[in-house]
């Protein structure tokens, strides 16, 4: 296998041949490491050689002894939102800059005791308020399939590491779409687990009632091994679900009603929706039948997602105070001083942005007309697709509206409002709580585009398994990016 | 939203804002507050609001104390710390 078939193979195949001892732990992850090195892209914030290399060689040293874990020796990237013992965690913001957790998330723990090999920590949209990969204090991530254009965020980093080649798979976050949106624009699969499925202990917090990790691959089998590896009750994490495992709960299904909301499929691109509705016909061709449903109140769901996620982000946000841990002000004249200067030298200009919003949103006299008002819109959303649920086992829809969408020019100040309306299609199912997966389903105009699979709470085996079935039926999963398929690093 | 309410919410969320960003700022809210005001035009009487996405409560974990004290561990990364006490400038003159 050559180092480029090596790097661009998914984690089963790695897995069958670190097993059949084809390659160790320790040339898969150097393979990576060289990779990494030589991209251009800003998909890392944080590269660990010598720890990957040691986890690599203990991995080597257990597979000699005949030990079996899940992931053992399969090299991963967290997004730096994960806190790492002992490695950096910035959340891609001056306020972290420099902070080192003192224990590892929850997630991270648990993908390291099943023996996966962390390469380092990827870039991110600051606190993971973005669609872009564009607001970090480490600069932004490239879009490997076209450099000029962003990567979507805020998991830009990991969803760029596994499509150019320099990840086998990635850990992201996902508040409003920030795992299925990169996921969709970079041409990988990305699965947003059902709220509560992945312990939140040690992912930074954005805002807690819509946070959840999840994994990003190149193939919907590898984000099953993913997920299998981060989920589980988490007695950390009081809103993490005691509920069983996902692996082969309820396996694949010959025929499932996949619902079609028509708030999604109408006044799509041409170019859009000509490669999703081929998409369409692929699940068709598995025995899957088609139903046109309704989810009425789908257009109220990013206004009333960034009133809540704001409203949230500026409560968890009041921790970075410069007295704790994180950026501190030089010289305070006073405590407020302390305060005002710390927030203000070490928050950019997004987040700020979502404080003064979500500050806004709460104050006496604007409460009930933004927050109470986006809480009850969110039931409404919720239960629309509670009632789609009792006609259909899957809601299909596009991921996003467009393909990766360019990088904003220097110095050209942009409508903040143009970006979160590009979330339209994944914050419904975030303000919902339900699983949703994002699998690429073509491209236009050399672009991925990616194919949404939502289903009810807690059926994400139901999810994989569709998203497994789609793969064999297509091989858009398969491709790789330009510079990567003319074997440079992107 | 006037100069008044700015000010206000800047105090609030304890940022400090030069001219230039507040003007920006000021813009970008007026942005935002229009596109989420897209939600008045909803009907939500009756309906309850909803703070949690899954049904249920939070399962409780016995009473016991977990909490394993890591002070100096924990403090690490703090700015600036004294006999385990963290430093900020003199509140009481």
């Amino acid at each position: 296998m050559s180092d480029d078939d090596l790097a661009f193979a998914t984690l089963t195949e790695q897995r069958a041949a670190l097993a059949e001892k084809k390659v160790s732990a320790e040339e898969l992850a150097r393979c990576y490491l060289q990779r990494i090195a030589a991209d251009s892209g800003n998909s890392f914030i944080t590269i660990c050689e010598e720890q990957a290399l040691a986890a690599a060689r203990s991995a080597d040293a257990a597979i000699a002894r005949d030990g079996q874990t899940r992931l053992l020796g399969l090299p991963i990237a967290h997004k730096d939102i994960f806190c790492t013992n002992g490695v950096r965690t910035t959340c891609a913001s001056r306020m972290l800059a420099d902070f080192v957790a003192p224990y590892d998330a929850t997630a991270v723990a648990r993908l390291a005791a099943a023996g996966a090999v962390m390469l380092g920590k990827t870039n991110m949209d600051e606190f993971a308020m973005g669609s872009s990969t564009e607001t970090s204090y480490f600069g932004p991530t490239a879009n490997p399939w076209d450099a000029e254009r962003v990567p979507g965020g805020s998991s830009g980093g990991s969803a760029v590491a596994v499509a150019a080649g320099l990840a086998a798979g990635a850990t992201g976050s996902d508040t409003g779409g920030s795992i299925r949106q990169p996921a969709a624009y970079c041409g990988v699969s990305g699965l947003k687990p059902t709220y509560g499925r992945v312990s939140r202990y040690g992912m930074i917090a954005f805002a807690s009632s819509l946070d959840q990790g999840g994994p990003l691959a190149r193939s919907v089998a590898d984000l099953r091994l993913l997920l299998g590896g981060m989920e589980g009750h988490d007695p950390l994490d009081s809103t993490s679900a005691d509920v069983p495992p996902t692996a082969g709960a309820e396996g694949e299904r010959a025929s499932l009603k996949v619902g079609l909301p028509k708030e999604y499929w109408q006044n799509l691109r041409p170019e859009m929706a000509d490669v999703l509705a081929a998409a369409v016909e692929a699940l068709g061709r598995l025995g899957h039948k088609r139903r046109d449903i309704a989810l009425p109140h789908t257009r109220f769901a990013a206004p009333a997602y960034y009133v809540l996620a704001s409203a949230e982000a500026s409560t968890n946000l009041s921790r970075y105070d410069g007295v704790r841990y994180g950026h501190r002000a030089a010289e305070p004249a006073d405590l407020q001083d302390l305060y005002q200067r710390s927030r203000s030298e070490g928050f950019g200009t997004e987040v700020k942005r979502r404080i003064l919003t979500g500050t806004y949103a709460l104050c006496v006299g604007y409460y009930d007309a933004y927050y109470r008002k986006a809480q009850r819109l969110r039931r409404l959303v919720r239960d629309d697709f509670l009632a789609a649920f009792e006609d259909v086992d899957v809601i299909a829809t596009p991921a996003t509206p467009t393909t990766a969408f360019p990088r904003q020019r220097e110095g050209v100040a942009a409508d903040p409002t143009t970006m979160y309306r590009q979330d339209v299609f994944t914050t419904p199912a975030s303000l919902a709580g339900l699983p949703a997966l994002s699998v690429p389903c073509g491209r236009v105009d050399g672009l991925p585009v990616g194919l949404q699979l939502i289903a009810p709470h807690f059926a994400e085996d139901r999810l994989l398994a569709l998203g497994e079935a789609f793969q064999r039926e297509t091989d858009w999963h398969r491709h790789r990016p330009p510079a990567a398929r003319d074997g440079q690093a992107p | 939203m006037d100069a008044d309410t700015i000010a206000k919410l800047m105090r609030l969320s304890a940022l400090e804002l030069t001219a230039a960003e507040t003007t920006a700022l000021r813009g970008d809210l007026d942005k935002i507050v229009a596109f989420v005001d897209a939600m008045q035009a909803a009907d939500t009487e009756g309906v309850e609001p909803l703070s949690h996405p899954i049904d249920g409560t939070t399962p409780l974990r016995p009473d016991q104390a977990t909490e394993i004290v890591r002070r100096e561990h924990l403090q690490q990364g703090a700015p600036s710390v004294r006999d385990g006490l963290y430093l900020v400038p003199r509140v009481v003159e």
